[in-house]
């Protein structure tokens, strides 16, 4: 009897060990990561970073232009994404209840938010860039706009059903039509959460490398052309690291830290805005 | 009264009008995504044409003579994918067990917002990190001791012999497992949160130990959730790009070695789409994808389908 409770305590203490190392094993990683890009990007941040454009090899430079290039896009992506995937969202919450189309774009949804990024970067070279005939600007907008639709979707769909059923009945009581209804009061009332979304969004697409690829490529030059190609951040990255050069290389490190930083500054913002939204309740 | 009446009617026509609108939206992701498909099977029509299923089932790559098979990356995408489970669902199963049993209530919340950020930094750091430090390291002291230990054991030496020179299939995995953890973690603490109290404590009433009240009640209660997280870990991993193009190695050459560098579909694509010439190669490489979209679409699906299933047993049970 006593060697079975020995036997069961040895267990369940074994597995409880275990767990705790797990979880030092995901931290560790994420310890690591964060101090490598510390150690090397912080010696190659400086104004130039900002102000200079990428370099040929062996030559000093910035990322100025590729940090443009990536604001732009970025923006531009939000500005297209955002107000699709409220709609969409808003439907989903709002309309959803009967037919077919709701739970199908549902289900498609889900689906194309862990979708791999570089297939919707080939759909948008078949789509744009053939039909163009040549890498640009818009059609990394395009790209990283695709992605943003799906997140957007998702948490509006999320924040709008947390909004209690009484608000909107109050509302629809004293004779509001329902446009109004939805647009002046239950979207009024989950904005909060909306912009979390929104805020993740711009996180995820900050940092999205496979789809402007064969979309925006890259740019030498310093260039606010959409319809020129347009570098960017992440590409640059990719390219920088992939070189053999190290003043190259050491402006990859120094543009990684940047993306890493704002991405998590973007992460840890959503949520502590969300947190603050859910605290009024 | 007549004024009354059309402005009611304005009404009704703005009620209908915004209805409208937003359906348009809802039928535009359905519309994206059958879009996104028609297009990459018309992309892959030539290549589907010049060599039918053989595509699927040979090794050759060669943009020279114009012969592509997709043998090899589609082996590098399943091996990166298999080992990065391999690693990460008991990784992630124990995070998910310390954040929701074991943790103290008040470093829950950052212990797992720690775990969100480590999901949200950007693949392409992985990658990077993965290449100028990892790799170094792994073909110094990890590499050596698997050719030394697990390639002289009898059947598994095959896949544990090879050059030690970090960049391999083996090294890709891993990076993708610390990747895909946190993915696969969060899904199963939201999935483990939904178990009623009253039936684990039932159990720890019965004298259960953590462990068995984690392993004999909240695991089955939760199973369906559980591999649902792990399908979505797995669609992560099958199509994440940018890490493990910088450590496969992007070689188009099958071997049974998991420390030769090898490719996947995604690294084919994002390394040589740019550089492709002629319509062949082009569409050869479209079909790669098709063939990565359609796999992760499968999964994704009975991801999608398995976590629907829990939620309606919560639904019904509640």
């Amino acid at each position: 009897m006593f060697s079975l409770y020995a036997r069961r305590r040895f267990i369940n203490g074994l597995s409880l060990t275990i767990s705790v190392l797990a979880m030092a094993f995901g931290l560790f990683w994420l310890g690591w990561i964060l101090w490598t890009l510390l150690m090397q990007g912080l010696p190659g941040m400086n104004a130039s970073i900002f102000t200079q454009t990428t370099p040929p090899p062996g030559s000093r430079g910035g990322l100025g232009n590729a940090i443009w290039g990536s604001l732009m896009m970025t923006s531009l992506a939000t500005l297209i994404g955002t107000p699709i995937g409220i709609l969409a969202g808003t439907y989903l919450a709002e309309f959803g209840q009967r037919g077919w189309l709701a739970p199908a774009t549902r289900f498609i949804n889900d689906i194309l938010l862990s979708a791999p990024s570089i297939v919707i970067g080939l759909f948008v070279y078949e789509v744009y860039v053939v039909k163009v005939g040549h890498f640009a600007g818009w059609g990394g907008t395009l790209a990283l706009s695709i992605i943003v639709i799906p997140v957007v979707i998702r948490t509006t769909e999320n924040m709008l059903r947390l909004i209690p059923n009484t608000l909107r009945e109050a509302a629809a009581a004293l004779g509001t039509p329902q446009w109004k209804v939805i647009s002046f009061v239950t979207l009024r009332a989950a904005r909060a959460g909306i912009l979390t979304g929104i805020l993740l969004a711009v996180a995820r697409i900050s940092g999205e490398t496979a789809p402007l690829l064969f979309t925006a490529l890259n740019n030498q030059f310093w260039s606010s052309d959409m319809n020129q190609p347009m570098a960017n951040l992440p590409v640059v990255i990719f390219q920088f690291a992939m070189s053999p050069y190290d003043d190259w290389r050491s402006l990859a490190w120094a543009g990684a830290l940047l993306i890493t930083f704002s991405v998590l500054t973007l992460n840890i913002l959503a949520r502590v805005m969300f947190r603050q939204k859910a605290n009024t309740y | 009264m007549h004024t009354l009446d059309t402005r009611l009617k304005r009404q009704n026509l703005l009620d209908i009008l915004f209805r409208s609108i937003t359906r348009l939206s809802a039928f535009a992701v359905l519309a994206l995504l059958i879009g996104i498909i028609i297009t990459l099977i018309i992309g892959s029509i030539p290549a589907i044409q010049a060599f039918g299923f053989g595509f699927l089932t040979s090794s050759e790559w060669n943009p020279v003579t114009e012969q592509f098979g997709a043998l090899v990356p589609i082996f590098g995408t399943v091996a990166t994918a298999t080992i990065a489970l391999l690693i990460a669902i008991p990784v992630s199963f124990g995070i998910a067990l310390f954040l929701t049993e074991l943790s103290p209530q008040w470093l829950r919340r950052p212990l797992g917002i720690a775990i969100e950020l480590l999901a949200g930094i950007p693949s392409i750091i992985y990658g990077m990190w993965g290449l100028f430090v990892f790799v170094p390291l792994f073909a110094e002291h990890v590499e050596p001791w698997i050719n030394e230990h697990l390639g002289t054991l009898p059947l598994i030496s095959p896949l544990f012999t090879g050059p030690n020179m970090g960049i391999s299939v083996l090294a890709a995995g891993i990076i993708l497992a610390i990747m895909v953890i946190p993915f696969i973690a969060s899904v199963m603490r939201d999935v483990f949160d939904v178990v009623p109290s009253l039936l684990k404590e039932s159990a720890y009433g019965l004298g259960a130990t953590t462990w068995e009240v984690m392993y004999q009640v909240v695991l089955p209660y939760t199973k369906i959730g559980v591999v649902g997280g792990i399908m979505l870990g797995l669609g992560r991993a099958l199509g994440e790009t940018m890490a493990v193009t910088f450590i496969i190695g992007n070689a188009h050459r099958l071997s049974a070695s998991l420390l030769e560098p090898g490719n996947s579909i995604s690294s084919a694509l994002a390394n040589e789409f740019t550089e492709a010439v002629g319509d062949l190669y082009t569409s050869a490489l479209i079909e790669l994808g098709l063939i990565l979209f359609f796999i992760t679409f499968v999964v994704l699906s009975i991801a999608r389908f398995m976590l629907f299933k829990l939620a309606q047993r919560e639904g019904r049970g509640a």
